[in-house]
């Protein structure tokens, strides 16, 4: 009841912080599927390249969220930028293994027909490839953004905003109901990404 | 034409070149089937001319023109190329993959869905309900047929073809063929054509290229490879029966005989009709409509039974019947399966042309014996 009371009395913040942890995401996975298929369509074409690019992508996933925020930091300072750039690090690896192995998984046979018919490369991975590997590329930013939805949480550590202020106010306030409300509304943000993202999963899937 | 010279593959860490030595000519307009075991190099052979494989050594020429020195996709938008795994785009609905060549290519929009509703129609798949649906949906064989026309959407004068029709009943697989050899009588492509069945090569081939262990064994036209094979391994693949094998190199259409089984209209009465008979040598005859097709047959004892209607309700259709574009064995194996003495043959378009009798396909395999013993 408190809770709900806290809520209704703070909905303006709740609302304007939801809409910051939204753009946060929204513009970091933007970047990292760009960068993400971009690389990881560039290491098809390079084998060695492929496991580096890979490893160094995993090896990034492990980083705590805390020693990430605070390794950036002195590169681009207190703020906005420096949570993007660590959400978008985070949501690389999905996108980029997604985009290698969807790629690699592709029958040998399609990629054949496709090269002996005369098309080019680029017509191979524009019109063969890319649209081939929609799905899976779509179930990995899916993960990724689901991910990085409770990462942009500790983002407001750093003073990039978002939902997480809640929490961390809440923490230094030893107030409980703040606390909660951050926590469920970041929860629901997750939730609501995850079946957005399910539904057009879905409908690629279908399609492809 | 094509040209083959010295061609050799060696795959590395491999100990046996799959290609060795090859030297081949194809000329304008013709079909080269090769044939051979499995692993004998004929995929490779086929993958060099369009250069999905370099050749180790040797050089490929098409009309004299070292394809060494073509631009590899020049040289493949060029040359239509069925793959033997079929690789159609599973994306992509049957129309866009055989769209495929034609959109590289820069044709017009209406154009290119013509030729797709033209070519689906020519494989024998009905372009309002198969231009829509996903490779996913389709058949094996019916996936092949796409296949091919995919690689013949932009009317290029080459073609490979690797096991083209080897996922398809024999039944269509022996009406694709008819229809393939009907339109490369017009179109003349220089055809490479792979198949593992003899019969098909010997239907198919201007010439027939035996492969074994990456080497070229005999290279005759079937005729010639059937009444003199090169060696041991030649006879074995040919197989026994090669006298009846040579039937297959014979269209129904020039053993036709249109004296022998008169037809009759359909609303002739069957008094009428009955006069007729003695015109006919199997005590049968055969009903045709307005436009000549043929509806069914009328036998002597049921015009002798029935009173007097026109033969069109008496008449009953019968399942020997063959397509004048047929080969002589597939006549033969019609006639042995209906257990009768004869096949009616119509043209394509169902008009009655006459009969080919079992009598007259012995005559003609009696003149093949001789000629072997000689
Ligand atoms: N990319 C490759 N790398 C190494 N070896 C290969 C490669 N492609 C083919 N070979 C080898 O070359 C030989 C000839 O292969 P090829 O595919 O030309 O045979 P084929 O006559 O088409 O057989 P099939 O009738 O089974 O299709 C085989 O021994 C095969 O293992
Ligand atoms: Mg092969």
């Amino acid at each position: 009841m408190e809770l709900w009371h806290f809520i209704s009395e703070r909905w303006p913040t709740i609302l304007s912080l939801t809409g910051e942890h939204v753009l946060l995401v929204l513009v970091a996975m933007v970047v990292a599927i760009i960068l993400g298929v971009v690389l990881g369509v560039a290491v098809t074409y390079w084998e060695p390249g492929a496991r580096a690019v890979l490893y160094l992508c995993q090896i990034l996933m492990t980083v705590p969220s805390m020693a990430m925020f605070g390794i950036l930091l002195p590169l681009l300072g207190i703020g906005y930028k420096t949570g993007v750039a660590a959400l978008i690090l985070y949501a690389l690896l999905p996108v980029v293994r997604n985009t290698y192995t969807g790629i690699r998984a592709i029958d040998p046979a399609v990629l054949e027909a496709a090269k002996g018919m005369g098309l080019g490369e680029w017509s191979i991975l524009r019109r063969i490839k890319l649209p081939l590997i929609i799905p899976v590329v779509m179930a990995g930013i899916r993960t990724a953004t689901v991910m990085i939805v409770g990462i942009a949480a500790i983002a407001a550590f750093i003073g990039a905003g978002g939902l997480g202020e809640l929490i961390f106010r809440g923490i230094s306030r030893y107030n409980r109901q703040m606390i909660l409300a951050g926590a469920i509304f970041i929860s629901a943000l997750a939730i609501c990404f995850d079946l957005i993202l399910k539904q057009l999963e879905y409908r690629y899937g279908i399609r492809s | 034409m094509i040209r083959l010279e010295n061609v050799t593959k060696h795959f590395p860490g491999q100990d046996h070149p799959a290609v060795n030595n090859l030297n081949m000519l194809i000329p304008e307009g013709e079909i080269c089937v090769l044939v051979g075991p499995s692993g004998c190099g004929k995929t490779t052979t086929m993958k060099m001319i369009n250069r999905l494989i370099e050749p180790t050594e040797g050089k490929i020429y098409i009309k004299g023109q070292d394809t060494a020195t073509i631009d590899a996709i020049k040289l493949r938008l060029d040359i239509g190329y069925v793959i033997q795994e079929i690789g159609l785009f599973p994306h992509l609905t049957i129309a866009e993959n055989i769209a495929t060549v034609p959109r590289e290519k820069g044709w017009p929009r209406d154009l290119i869905n013509q030729r797709v509703d033209e070519l689906l129609t020519l494989v024998g798949l009905e372009p309002e309900k198969y231009r829509h649906r996903k490779p996913a949906d389709l058949s094996g064989g019916q996936r092949q047929r796409v296949g091919v026309a995919r690689a013949m959407a932009a009317d290029p004068p080459i073609l490979l073809m690797d096991e083209p029709f080897g996922a398809v009943d024999p039944i269509t697989r022996a009406r694709l063929q008819n229809e393939f050899l009907e339109i490369q009588a017009q179109m003349r492509k220089t055809i490479i054509f792979v198949t593992h069945d003899i019969d098909e090569a010997i239907k198919m081939g201007d010439k027939i290229a035996i492969m074994r262990d990456g080497k070229l064994v005999q290279y005759a036209p079937p005729g010639e490879l059937l009444s003199s094979p090169a060696d041991e391994f030649v006879g074995r693949l040919l197989g026994p029966n090669r006298t009846i094998k040579r039937l297959n190199l014979i269209a129904v259409r020039e053993a036709l005989r249109s004296d022998l089984l008169p037809a009759v209209p359909s609303h002739l009465s069957s008094e009428e009709a009955r006069l007729l008979l003695k015109g006919s040598k199997f005590n049968v005859l055969a009903v045709v409509d307005r436009r000549n097709s043929l509806t069914g047959f009328v036998r002597g004892e049921q015009l002798k039974n029935s009173s007097v209607v026109p033969v069109s309700e008496i008449a009953e259709p019968s399942p020997n019947v063959i397509e004048a574009e047929a080969t002589l064995n597939e006549a033969l194996s019609l006639m042995l399966g209906c257990g009768s003495q004869f096949v009616a043959v119509v043209s394509k378009k169902g008009e009655y042309k006459g009969v080919v009798t079992l009598g007259s396909l012995l005559e003609l395999v009696k003149e093949d014996v001789k000629e072997d013993v000689a």
